[in-house]
C-alpha cells in the first residue's frame, strides 16, 4: 500500500492509506496515512457496522485537508485481536455415523453455505477445490491422521495448502451466515479451529505430519503460525 | 505459543525488520475539495472477480485486477493464513468500502465514485521493481484517464 501511495502521488493523484502497521507507514514516509489499530484483515475495523466504517473513512478523508505531508494520524478507537466474544454457531447433529464426524459436519453444513452464497453472491472458496469437494478433502486429511503419507492421499505440495484454505473459507463463510450481527476479531478463525470437527481434523493432520518429520513447508501453512 | 497474526508485539517486531523500498522524492498532491473529488479504491488484499485471472499462491508478477463499481462478487486472493479473514467473509466493506463510498456520494460528501477500482497482491518480493516501474504507474494512468482525484488504499 505504501509503495503504491508513493507511485500514485508521483503520477499526480492524491492518496490516503489505511494502515494497521504504523511503523511501515512511518519508515516509508507515506504521504498520508490513517493508522488504524485494528486486527490485520480489517481496514475499516468492524464488519456490518456502517457507523463505525463511516467514522474511519471520515478520519481518513480529513487527512486530505493537510497542507503538507508526510502525515500520519491515529484512529482513536483500538480493536484488539484478543478477548473477542466467541461466535455462537450451532453445529448440526450427526447425520451419518458411518463417516468421520468432520466429513458428516461438512456435508450437513452445505445448505448453510449455499444460503450464504445465495445471499452474498460471492465466495473465497475455490483456490483449489469447490464447496462440494470439502467433505472428500476432509477424508484425505483423515487418511493422514490415520497414518497415510500425505503425498499418496491425493495432495501435491501446492494443493494441500489451497485445500486447507478452501475448507477454512467454507466454514468461515458459513459461520457468518449462522452468526448474525457483529463478527468479532478472529472469531471465525477461533470457531473453525477450536469448535468444528473439520478444524480439529486439520490441526491433527498438521501435528501428525510434523511428528513424522514431513517438510515444514508442507504442513506449516495449514493453520496460522502458532496454532497447535 | 501465540498465534502470529493476533500477536501485536510479534507483528510490530516483524514490521521493524522488514526491508522496505526507499523513494528519493516525497510527492504530495493536494486534491480538490472532497465534495467535488472522484474517489477510487485500490486494495492490496488481492481481491478478484469470480472467473477472473485472480492471484495464485506465491504470485509475484504484481499484476493488478480491475473491477467495476458495480462488482460485488469478489474473492479474497490474499492467501495467507495469518490474518483475520472473517471480517471480509462477513462484509466486503471492511476491506473494500465500496458501499460506503456510494452512500457518501449520495450524501454529497464526496463528488463521485470511480467507475473502476483496482487490486494488487500485497505479499510481494522486497524489490517491488515491477510495481514501481510498470504496474503501479500503469494503474495510476488508468485512474487519471478516468479523472480520479483521490485514491483510498486498503489492505489485509
Amino acid at each position: 500500500m505504501c509503495t503504491l501511495a508513493h507511485i500514485f502521488e508521483a503520477e499526480g493523484l492524491s492518496t490516503v492509506v489505511l494502515t494497521p502497521i504504523r511503523t511501515i507507514a512511518e519508515r516509508m514516509r507515506v504521504p498520508r496515512a490513517l493508522y488504524t489499530p485494528f486486527p490485520l484483515g480489517r481496514s475499516l475495523g468492524k464488519p456490518r457496522d456502517k457507523t463505525f466504517q463511516y467514522k474511519v473513512l471520515k478520519a481518513a478523508f480529513c487527512l486530505l485537508e493537510a497542507p503538507r505531508g508526510p502525515i500520519i494520524t491515529e484512529f482513536p478507537v483500538r480493536i484488539s485481536s484478543d478477548n473477542t466474544e466467541p461466535l455462537l454457531c450451532t453445529l448440526p447433529p450427526r447425520m451419518d455415523i458411518n463417516v468421520h464426524p468432520a466429513v458428516d459436519e461438512a456435508k450437513a453444513l452445505k445448505a448453510a453455505y449455499d444460503r450464504a452464497y445465495k445471499q452474498t453472491k460471492r465466495t473465497s472458496v475455490g483456490m483449489q477445490i469447490g464447496a462440494e469437494e470439502v467433505p472428500a478433502a476432509l477424508e484425505k486429511f483423515l487418511q493422514i491422521v490415520e497414518g497415510a503419507d500425505w503425498s499418496i492421499v491425493g495432495f501435491s505440495a501446492e494443493s494441500i495448502y489451497g485445500t486447507a484454505h478452501d475448507i477454512r473459507s467454507y466454514y468461515e463463510e458459513i459461520s457468518c451466515e449462522l452468526a448474525r450481527g457483529v463478527i468479532g476479531s478472529w472469531a471465525t478463525e477461533e470457531w473453525f479451529y477450536d469448535s468444528t470437527e473439520a478444524g480439529q481434523l486439520i490441526l491433527c493432520a498438521r501435528r501428525t505430519m510434523r511428528q513424522k518429520d514431513v517438510a515444514q513447508s508442507i504442513w506449516f501453512g495449514l493453520a496460522p503460525a502458532g496454532r497447535e | 505459543m501465540s498465534i502470529f497474526g493476533k500477536d501485536e508485539v510479534a507483528v510490530q517486531k516483524f514490521s521493524e525488520s522488514l526491508p522496505l523500498p526507499k523513494f528519493d522524492v516525497d510527492s504530495f498532491n493536494r486534491p480538490k475539495a472532497l465534495h467535488l473529488a472522484k474517489v477510487a479504491i485500490v486494495t492490496t488484499a488481492a481481491l478478484y472477480r469470480e472467473g477472473g485471472d485472480g492471484f495464485t499462491l506465491g504470485d509475484s508478477d504484481y499484476h493488478y485486477e480491475t473491477f467495476s463499481r458495480a462488482s460485488r462478487d469478489l474473492k479474497l486472493g490474499h492467501h495467507s493464513v495469518n490474518f483475520d479473514r472473517g471480517g471480509f467473509a462477513a462484509d466486503i466493506n471492511v476491506v473494500y468500502p465500496i458501499d460506503r463510498l456510494e452512500e457518501l456520494r449520495e450524501e454529497g460528501v464526496i463528488g463521485d465514485v470511480a467507475d473502476s477500482h483496482y487490486s494488487f497482491a500485497g505479499n510481494q518480493p522486497a524489490t517491488l521493481s515491477e510495481i514501481r516501474l510498470d504496474s503501479g504507474p500503469c494503474c495510476a494512468r488508468d485512474m487519471i484517464k478516468e479523472a480520479v482525484d483521490i485514491v483510498l488504499l486498503t489492505g489485509t
